[in-house]
């Protein structure tokens, strides 16, 4: 099989874009009526559904857990038709669970927890289509969720992915150039207001003095995706705001 | 970091529309209320809301939460567990309430210690899956305190719940009522509403030996589509958005009297029936 080529002589990349650029994002809070807070997001072809219950009552009263701090639950799901390749995932898949407990950890440093004492938050998330990003796309729409849901956090928490082809560093991978064994990939997440770094994570080797320059690449990213859903956040608050005020 | 210095103007302070993580104020004279947090001297947003001030005291009022108890508010809450001297209730709050044995009316309204025979037969009074109609009386970090030591409060029946966003629900003197279409309804703080064929005052009382009764009266047809109009209605309501009241109910009840009840929900009516209630709304206000 010929290797790819990712990055073509004029400086584009499989899909069109300049290293530097973000997919196209689209996003919407208050997607569910039955749950007390939802988001749907849209990274290119990554689409992601979340479903925020609570806080509400902890579902096992466990005395060990039942702290001062509220639980955070997160469970991930991957639709079977989701990629190219029809495929089940048994709930207890190990990549999964990992993806869940990365979100978990994430949002346990962002939202407020001693808030919301003795109660528990779930988050479900549904990835209905991946083209790459998953995890960034993940951390973004709970996010958005969990504000929906009218939870207190200290900050929004904002992800986003670089990577490093052919001596340049770029953003926002997608499903293709993911895929392709030598490209490193890295996740960051941010709280946007500090610039405190809530995740990061990288699975593949990347040299140190190449790190920096990714990493900035991302973090820019991320200021992108802030301004983003902070206007989707707006524009659900201001359209509620209006029609309370009738 | 230091703030900017153009947002700390007294007359931006309120009602202003923010998201979390942002600047509210960094001037010192402030308190920081519910939904605000400090970080080095400035207080920030950690919720999307409304920002309220109160003299000195700045919180931000989340326009999509769920209910957070205050004592005197009347809720309408499902038993979950029946434990021992006490039941535990699903209040639609961060954690379930607690109704306590010794809080609750005798049927016949005989009062005495509750003895360990009662204790036996607590599910006589509320088993799992009722609903209840109740007052908050305390509200401690275990959870809501709950009693029903009252003739009006109690086990419901006769009717159907609906649940609406409990921002809608204003707190006010009477959240009991007897519509003028023969229909009541208790209209929970909690979000939670029942709606339910109308029994008389007069015979409430005479009836004190039936507050647990788990059988419902007989109700004609004419009484069922009255309730379910009523209920669908209030769905409507939520739907738009719109502060339920009983006049806010009775309005839509009106406007909703050319529909069939089955139809009130579906788009077509629901998009035209919401024009007709909101202007409405907008003339009474």
């Amino acid at each position: 099989m010929s290797r790819q080529e990712l990055l073509s002589p004029e400086g584009l990349r499989v899909d069109g874009r300049r290293p530097n650029e973000l997919r196209r994002i689209s996003c919407r809070a208050s997607v569910l009526s039955s749950a007390d807070g939802s988001s749907y997001y849209e990274q290119g072809n990554t689409k992601v559904l979340v479903a925020v219950y609570g806080p509400r009552e902890p579902r096992q009263r466990n005395p060990a857990l039942a702290t001062e701090q509220a639980q955070i639950n997160v469970e991930f799901n991957v639709a079977p038709f989701s990629t190219s390749e029809r495929r089940r995932r048994s709930k207890g898949d190990k990549r999964l669970l990992e993806v869940a407990a990365f979100v978990r950890q994430t949002f346990e440093g962002a939202v407020q927890r001693s808030v919301y004492q003795r109660s528990q938050i779930d988050i479900y998330i549904h990835l209905l289509q991946n083209d790459g990003g998953t995890l960034e796309a993940c951390v973004n729409a709970a996010t958005l969720a969990l504000v929906d849901a009218g939870i207190s956090m200290v900050d929004y928490v904002c992800a986003c992915t670089a990577g490093f082809v052919e001596e340049t560093p770029v953003l926002d991978l997608c499903g293709v150039e993911e895929a392709a064994v030598e490209t490193p990939d890295l996740t960051v997440a941010i709280m946007p207001r500090n610039g405190s770094i809530a995740l990061l994570q990288m699975e593949s080797r990347l040299h140190v003095s190449k790190l920096d320059d990714v990493m900035d690449l991302a973090i820019e990213g991320c200021k992108h995706i802030h301004t983003k859903l902070d206007n989707a956040v707006l524009a659900a608050a201001n359209d509620l705001a209006e029609k309370l005020s009738h | 970091m230091q703030a900017d210095n153009d947002f700390a103007t007294d007359a931006e302070l309120s009602s202003r529309i923010v998201t979390p993580g942002s600047a509210i104020t960094s001037d010192p004279m402030y308190m920081r209320g519910h939904g605000t947090f400090t970080e080095n001297d400035t207080i920030y947003s950690s919720v999307s809301g409304v920002v309220e001030r109160i003299n000195k005291l700045v919180s931000v009022r989340s326009l999509k939460q769920r209910y957070s108890g205050e004592v005197g508010d009347i809720v309408v809450g499902r038993i979950t567990e029946v434990g021992s001297k006490r039941w535990r209730v699903d209040v639609n709050s961060r954690q379930d309430g607690v109704l306590m044995l010794s809080s609750i009316n005798l049927p016949g309204g005989i009062l005495r210690r509750k003895s360990e025979s009662d204790e036996l037969q607590m599910r006589t009074f509320f088993a799992e899956g009722d609903l209840v109609f109740a007052e908050v009386q305390l509200n401690t970090p275990a959870g809501l305190s709950l009693h029903t030591r009252s003739i009006q409060y109690g086990k419901l029946r006769n009717g159907q719940l609906v649940t609406v966003f409990p921002q809608l629900v204003p707190r006010s003197r009477n959240h009991f009522h007897s519509l003028p279409c023969g229909v009541d309804v208790v209209i929970g703080v909690n979000g939670y509403i029942w709606v339910s064929k109308q029994v008389p005052a007069s015979k409430v009382e005479e009836n004190a030996e039936l507050i647990y009764s788990d059988k419902n009266d007989s109700i004609s047809d004419h009484e069922r589509e009255a309730i379910a109009r009523v209920a669908n209605c209030i769905s409507l309501l939520n739907r738009l958005y719109v502060k339920i009241t009983d006049a806010s109910i009775m309005y839509a009840y009106e406007e909703s009297l050319h529909h069939l009840v089955k139809d009130l929900l579906t788009k077509r009516v629901a998009v035209d029936l919401a024009h007709s209630v909101k202007s409405r709304l907008a003339q009474q206000s």
